[in-house]
């Protein structure tokens, strides 16, 4: 017992850093009174430090050939290695679920050996879940770089999700800190599942009989702050992933400093936590809001507000189009409203239908109205003051919300 | 005024509603318990009338759509907040209006339903979320709960379909019922908890490997939290304090 709960204690410490926690998605269905099912996404529980946990995250082992510079796992630091078996990876989560601690595995690992021996015993621990164990929960498998297309295919089956972090926006800091990675590597099974998740699905369209092949889409985490990209350097690469290789999410990922290699942020420095919640609400912003990443940073902007948020710092460079009528403005204008989320939209569009929305209205809707109040017009609130200047606006707003700024906000959305 | 006490059923509460449209109550309210006192006006016991209930249930399923049939239920099951008065807002304003208004979100007693359902939704999906099993000498997983709202009836469904090869069963401790899956079918119990079992978290109960799960799984909940980046306002956000009880990972190891 002492022995495996050590060997939790330490895959589980390693595999934290991926920041991905995601079990939505998929809607695999609990078939002849198996074990579990997926759709909700749930988070069974938060850790202290305010992430959701919804899956058993674990490394299968930590040892590992590479040496990327910003990895705890990297093969020149000086830490306890340990492996799971297949076997134990396979009762963890097994219990883990039949507890309703969790919504299934994220597993992921250093590289013993080579790609394809780690790749093949992950896959492994995946087929036995499924087929012996009849279980329909969720998995993740973090795909190894260079691993061969066959062990990609055969992942595909047995996964919700595949993912392969690409961690390094930018080629040169790819080659900086992880000198043993080649792009290469990462991109070749990235690509071939995007092709085969297009081909099951046109083939599922005809035959219904066709096995389900990474429901759940494939994902990417880039780390922020480790090497000297800018904010629209990462958001551009994040573009291209979710344009290119259809990806379901890209997570953005502030360096925690975990060595003192010179190429890298001190031990000690503060983790960007805030450059890390912008990009989450600009990568929001872009998926369901309408924007794209030149309006949110042009290229005279290469990084992010820190003060406020990206809809907001958007809104003050174009206060042209503004202020919108609430009972008249189109759905695709009212999306660029700083203070008015999705669900309000929704409601202000139903309630308009019934009659003339009012300052009430707006504010028992849940609208962030120290925000809104300068970018709309309805009755009972006074004309916002036309010749108050970007500084001004942003000024009282920013007097009226002090402290009110919350770590992860964004993330509650999404997660 | 008039003061209508039900008897804490969803056909009492239909029950009161019909009596407020047969008798033609201008200013009623509906309540579970009666008042001490009524200042000005009468306490009205209602008695439950199944028959009347679906009556009241036809008429609204004129008005309304399968959603604002259910806010009403998810309002009811919102037991203590007490919305009765909200309720009847609702159900007055849906049967005097010629058309369905459940997004009349510029009529206050529909945007506090909206509200209200979406507490309830919440604390529903909090349980979804909670639960913690743990598994007994009988082979059943057992948990016992004290939710804000009386959601069971809002998540049986989801542990049914999910859990379909284990015994299980989920306790209202503050309600004093529970469901209990056999591998066959739901059926609503009750239990009687003796002296002995402390209530219902005893380890005499517990199958001999249950201690081991649980120190497993708050090692991993320590394991996984990342220090420096420790946030315990959004962490008590998401895990109120008053559910920590009966949460595996915070009890006190
Ligand atoms: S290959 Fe993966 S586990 Fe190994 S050092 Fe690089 S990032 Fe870490």
């Amino acid at each position: 017992m002492d022995k495996i709960q050590a060997k939790l204690e330490i895959l589980a410490d390693a595999a934290k850093y991926d920041v991905s926690c995601s079990s939505s998605g998929s809607t695999r269905k609990n078939k002849g009174k198996g074990l579990g099912d997926t759709g909700s996404g749930i988070c069974h529980t938060y850790t202290e430090d305010g992430r959701c946990v919804s899956l058993l995250k674990i490394l299968m082992s930590n040892i590992c050939i590479y040496d990327c510079a910003y990895c705890v796992t990297r093969r020149s630091n000086d830490i306890r290695r340990t492996s799971f078996s297949v076997q134990e990876v396979v009762d963890l989560t097994i219990n883990f679920y039949r507890r309703n601690y969790i919504e299934g595995l994220f597993l992921s690992s250093g590289i013993m050996k080579n790609a394809d021996y780690t790749m093949e015993r992950m896959v492994l621990i995946a087929k036995k879940l499924r087929t012996e164990h009849n279980f329909n929960g969720y998995i993740h498998l973090k795909s190894i770089p260079g691993a061969s297309a066959d062990l990609m295919h055969a992942a595909g089956l047995y996964a919700d999700r595949l993912s392969m972090n690409i961690e390094m926006p930018t080629n040169e800091g790819l080659k900086l800190l992880a000198p043993d990675k080649k792009r290469e590597d990462m991109i070749v099974p990235i690509r071939q599942i995007t092709n085969e998740i297009t081909q099951y699905q046109d083939e599922r369209k005809v035959l219904k009989k066709v096995p389900t092949f990474v429901p759940a889409g494939q994902s990417t985490q880039v780390i922020v702050g480790a090497t000297g990209e800018s904010d629209r350097d990462i958001m551009k690469v994040a573009s291209a992933f979710y344009s290119k290789f259809k990806m379901k999410r890209v997570y953005y990922s502030g360096y925690v400093p975990i060595s003192n290699d010179n190429r890298l942020p001190a031990l000690g420095s503060q983790v960007p936590l805030l450059r890390e919640n912008r990009l989450y609400q600009a990568d929001w912003l872009q998926r369901f809001y309408g924007f794209s990443t030149d309006e949110l940073l042009p290229e005279s902007v290469p990084f992010f507000d820190a003060e406020i948020d990206p809809k907001l710092s958007w809104a003050l460079r174009n206060m042209s189009i503004f202020p919108l009528d609430i009972n008249t403005a189109d759905k695709s204008l009212l999306l660029r409203v700083p203070g008015i989320g999705l669900n309000s939209i929704h409601k202000i569009l139903s309630g308009r239908k019934f009659g003339k929305l009012t300052w009430d209205h707006l504010k028992k809707m849940g609208i962030a109205m120290n925000r809104a109040r300068h970018f709309i017009t309805c009755a009972g609130l006074s004309e916002p003051t036309k010749d108050l200047t970007e500084m001004q606006i942003k000024g009282m707003i920013l007097a009226g919300s002090s402290g009110k700024f919350l770590l992860n906000q964004t993330q509650l959305n999404i997660f | 005024m008039d003061v209508l006490v039900y008897d804490k059923t969803f056909e009492g509460f239909l029950s009161a509603v019909f009596y407020v449209y047969e008798y033609k109550l201008a200013d009623a309210h509906i309540c579970k318990e009666a008042p001490g006192t009524v200042m000005f006006g009468r306490t009205i016991q209602i008695d439950t009338d199944e028959a009347k209930a679906k009556r009241v249930l036809a008429g609204l399923s004129k008005k309304l759509s399968h959603e604002g049939l259910q806010a009403i239920y998810h309002a009811y099951l919102a037991d203590t907040l007490q919305e009765e008065d909200t309720m009847l807002a609702y159900i007055r304003h849906a049967l005097a209006s010629d058309h369905n208004i459940e997004k009349d979100y510029s009529n206050f007693a529909v945007l506090r339903m909206q509200r209200v359902d979406c507490m309830v939704h919440r604390e529903r999906h909090r349980m979804k979320a909670f639960i913690r099993f743990k598994l007994t000498k009988d082979n059943i997983f057992y948990d016992g709960i004290e939710p804000d709202f009386n959601v069971i009836p809002l998540i049986r469904e989801h542990f049914e379909k999910r859990y379909a090869d284990q015994q299980w069963i989920i306790y209202d401790l503050r309600r004093g019922f529970g469901i209990y899956y056999d591998l066959q079918k739901v059926e609503t119990i009750t239990i009687t908890f003796s002296e002995e079992s402390q209530g219902a978290d005893s380890i005499l109960w517990m199958d001999q490997n249950e201690g081991l799960y649980q120190t497993l799984w708050q090692q991993y909940f320590k394991s996984t939290n990342i220090a420096s980046r420790k946030n315990m306002k959004l962490h008590i956000r998401h895990v109120p304090k008053r559910y920590w009880k009966h949460l595996t990972e915070k009890a006190l190891m």
